[in-house]
């Protein structure tokens, strides 16, 4: 009476597609094209995030940022006044989780993936190029079904490029996928064993969940970059990949961090809101690292499980040889048999285990060092703004006292600057509160994401122990119903 | 009293009584003669065993008493065996391993040191687990002395041993104390002497057909047996390892949940839950196999190793026959002493047979015991990671089932 046992669970990859799965996010798509959608937008924020080249020019780690390659020029927008007023009320008590609610416009339908991965080129210069292939029904884009061919290098380029736009102002950039010189030299050198294409399917998947993260976040997706990324053939060949690679923008991020401790002036922090939020993700933080250092101990153990359960299956045969006892030796030769199978169940639970939840609790671990960066980059902000009034009261001082000692050219000069600091302070004020309102918006649909995320991963990792569990039942079964 | 059947395993999460497990050995009871260990206690460097005996044979003073004993005791036994010739026929029970608490210990004082850098839940947590591990091998060091003493009382030429009854009944200390260095080292010469007398004497084949397949057998079956016992052993620890890694895992996913604002906070604990069900059920998994399959496997390591001891003296004492026959000749061909090699020659004769006629004896019982005690613990096995297969996916089930309701 034979039991079919089901096929082993293939690896699962994270698929994050279809109109249910996402928050009504303004993803307005006009027949006008990407560009001009922004100036008749309903969101104002939009027209910012075109106009981020002129909000920080003096930001020292932006000039290490920008890429050499060409991005498209942005042309700086000058917002109509009336839509820059800050208005005090909307941050103490508005919620802005049912902001975004309420955003109409079409249900975000695309789905990206990273495929057929292929070495190109030998030895050291060689590299992996992967297919990135769309599939949408966005008016966004020129074609419902293209694909296209990429490097490594190109979403770290692109990577970069989103970050030197937007980090600053508040989103959350997600960040790229690790490098690895080990891993990559092992593929160069066309090792072709299982550990080296272990590391492709691994790069490939978190690929495929970069771009997936990317183009989820309704402004990014929206982003020029981002669209040539996806459509163009022919992408401009991403330089000095060091400084693009994500541990060195999280390195940039932790220098930002660095700075924020040792500002003379503490923030005081009016809004509790952030100063909980800002608690939030350093518990986060440190619970999700430990989390991930456990699960990768587990994928770690369970490997370590099955090599031994397969030498054990061997010497269980052995033993059963010797015995000479017919159906002791029988059932010792079942006895390896069944954890033979029970080893193969073991090494397929490792994969499960791995690239299932592992591998969220990484891209977490480093999301959440972006989000950590975006709050520094908000009091960075708020520094800038401050160290503006203070600047501004100095020449305030200085102008009375020349009134008083009536120095007339010296005063129209003093009125000048005046008036030019007191341009930069409003601008420094509207950015601060620009920055948080943005930054209150990404806080939101992040968690969002990261509750669905959270709950998605981990019931498919518990339907994959289900399964193995169920296998190991019914090996069990076999091979006691055959024993004597 | 000796229990023939065999509890669920040392139950980690309650104090049952333990009773005394007849795992690897299948003896018949008899009242004559019981022998268990009602009783132990562990000290800092020792353990001290209460060997309680039921008996009607007239040799013992009383018909219940008991004794405490200490690991020495024991091997001073069983070493007693050994060097006696008149036992030389049989297969001497193995001596029980000495109690090897360090390992534990070492792990306890580790989880003291790391004290501070765990919350208080886990710090509880891994110190309930380390202890429930110490009395696993506590318990399981009990039952290996048990059991020796057990396959002592049920021999039938053994249980008369007049060592053995002062062993039951001394209720003084033996003072046996243990090797010093020198007797030690005396120890090792005749153990390389007898290694390499035990290869010469291999050599050496023998006419009766039974014994020289019994030969090539035990040489066989012993190296895969200590085999297979290593490999279990890895990959035990590897389980028990994995086990750990869950529990950390289902710590961390308690804290998350509890400081979680989102929806989440209710999914991390529920499934926090079932990961510390589920590492439970995986504990009792590698706890089982260490029982059934690795002990099982280390005790019949020890066993063939004496019935190879077995072969061997029978072997030697062949060959002791044998020369004593060629110098029967040559003392009948050199008319010189010839009494004397006569006598040499009948003793070695009857030394040589009647070892020759208990060892088959011997053999055989052993065969039946060993077919006997894997076939049990197999099946117990077998049933046991059933048992656990269903349990662990009730639980995976029912928790999906309440998880994507949530959702």
């Amino acid at each position: 009476n034979k039991v079919e046992l089901p096929p082993p669970p293939e690896c699962v990859c994270v698929k994050l597609s279809g109109p249910a799965s996402l928050p009504a996010e303004d993803i307005s798509t006009n027949s006008n094209g990407p560009k001009q959608d922004s100036l008749f937008d309903d969101d104002p924020e939009d027209l910012f995030a075109e106009a981020t080249e002129e909000v920080s020019l003096d930001s020292p780690e932006r000039d290490v940022l920008l890429s050499d390659g060409p991005s498209p020029a942005i042309t700086p927008i000058t917002p109509p006044c009336s839509l820059i007023t800050p208005h005090i009320d909307m941050f103490t008590h508005c919620s802005f989780d049912e902001i975004e609610e309420e955003e109409g416009g079409d249900s975000f339908d695309m789905h990206i993936s990273v495929s057929d991965p292929e070495k190109v080129g030998d030895g050291m210069n060689a590299y992996m190029a992967y297919k990135v292939s769309t599939k949408t029904s966005m008016s966004l884009f020129r074609s419902q079904d293209f694909s296209v061919k990429r490097r490594f290098s190109d979403f770290l380029g692109l990577h970069s490029k989103l970050a030197s736009k937007y980090l600053h102002i508040g989103y959350i950039v997600p960040p790229a996928p690790e490098k690895s010189i080990v891993g990559m030299t092992k593929v160069k050198v066309g090792k072709e064993d299982q550990s080296s294409n272990e590391f492709v399917e691994k790069r490939r998947s978190a690929l495929e969940r970069y771009l997936m993260r990317t183009v989820k976040h309704p402004t990014l997706l929206k982003d020029p970059d981002v669209l040539q990324f996806l459509e163009s053939s022919e992408l401009p060949r991403a330089v000095s990949t060091q400084a693009l690679s994500s541990a060195g923008i999280l390195r940039m991020v932790n220098k930002a961090a660095e700075a924020v401790n040792k500002m003379t002036i503490k923030m005081n922090e009016s809004d509790a809101w952030f100063e909980e939020k800002q608690q939030h993700f350093d518990n986060l933080d440190l619970q999700l690292r430990k989390l991930h250092a456990s699960v990768e101990s587990l994928v770690c153990h369970r490997r370590e499980l099955s090599v031994n359960t397969a030498l054990f299956a061997k010497s269980a045969a052995m033993l059963g040889n010797s015995e000479d006892h017919t159906a002791l030796s029988r059932a010792l030769s079942q006895l390896a048999e069944v954890e033979e199978k029970i080893d193969q169940l073991h090494q397929d639970q490792a994969n499960a285990d791995f690239y299932c939840f592992s591998e969220l609790l990484g891209d977490y671990v480093r999301l959440i060092t972006a989000v950590k960066g975006v709050f520094d980059h908000r009091m960075k902000t708020w520094q800038k703004w401050q160290d503006g009034q203070i600047l501004l009261q100095k020449k305030r001082e200085a102008e009375a006292k020349l009134q008083f000692n009536n120095k007339p050219e010296k005063l129209q000069q003093a009125k000048d600057e005046m008036r030019e600091l007191e341009g930069k302070v409003q601008q420094g004020e509207r950015d601060f509160e620009l920055i948080s309102k943005t930054i209150r918006k990404e806080v939101s649909r992040f968690e969002k994401e990261r509750v669905k995320d959270f709950k998605t991963i981990i019931i498919k990792y518990l339907e994959s122990l289900v399964q193995t569990q169920q296998k190991v039942k019914n090996i069990i079964i076999i091979i006691f119903s055959i024993s004597y | 009293m000796m229990q023939e059947g065999l509890d669920d395993g040392p139950d980690f999460l309650s104090e049952e009584d333990r009773g005394p497990r007849a795992v690897n050995v299948d003896l018949q009871t008899d009242a004559t003669l019981q022998v268990d260990i009602s009783d132990a206690l562990s000290e800092r460097d020792k353990v001290k065993f209460t060997v309680h005996t039921k008996s009607t044979l007239p040799n013992f003073k009383q018909n219940e008493f008991s004794v405490v004993r200490q690991h020495e005791e024991f091997i001073w036994l069983h070493d007693s065996f050994v060097e006696n010739e008149e036992y030389a026929g049989y297969i001497i029970p193995p001596a029980p391993p000495r109690p090897d608490f360090d390992a534990s210990r070492e792990k306890l004082q580790k989880l003291g040191e790391g004290e501070g850098s765990m919350t208080k839940e886990e710090f509880t947590k891994m110190k309930q687990e380390l202890e429930a591990e110490y009395l696993a091998i506590f318990k399981k060091t009990v039952a290996m002395h048990e059991v020796f003493l057990c396959r002592v009382a049920a021999h039938p030429v053994l249980r008369k041993d007049l060592n053995f009854h002062v062993f039951l009944e001394y209720n003084q200390d033996l003072s046996v104390r243990g090797k010093n260095k020198k007797e030690k080292l005396e120890d090792f010469f005749k153990n390389v002497v007898k290694s390499a007398d035990g290869v010469l004497v291999a050599g050496v084949k023998d006419v009766d057909d039974f014994f020289e397949h019994e030969k090539t057998f035990l040489l066989e079956y012993h190296n895969r047996v200590k085999d297979a016992s290593a490999k279990s052993d890895r990959m035990i620890r590897s389980h028990k390892n994995a086990a750990d890694d869950i529990n950390r895992i289902a710590s961390s996913l308690y804290t998350l949940g509890t400081q979680d604002s989102t929806d989440l906070c209710k999914f991390f604990l529920k499934v926090s839950e079932l990961f510390e069900k589920t590492r439970k059920i995986e504990s009792r998994v590698a706890a089982d196999e260490d029982l059934k399959l690795a002990d099982l496997l280390k005790y019949y390591l020890r066993e063939s190793q004496a019935a190879k001891d077995l072969l061997y003296r029978r072997s030697r004492a062949l060959v002791d026959y044998e020369n004593a026959n060629k110098a029967l000749d040559k003392a009948r061909a050199k008319n010189r002493d010839v009494l004397q090699a006569e006598t040499s020659q009948q003793l070695c004769c009857h030394k040589f047979e009647k070892i020759s006629e208990s060892a088959k004896q011997e053999l055989i019982d052993f065969k039946t015991r060993r077919v006997a005690a894997f076939r049990k613990n197999l099946v117990e096995l077998a049933e046991l990671e059933l048992k656990h297969a269903k349990g662990n996916l009730q639980l995976l089930q029912s928790c999906l089932v309440v998880l994507k309701g949530n959702t």
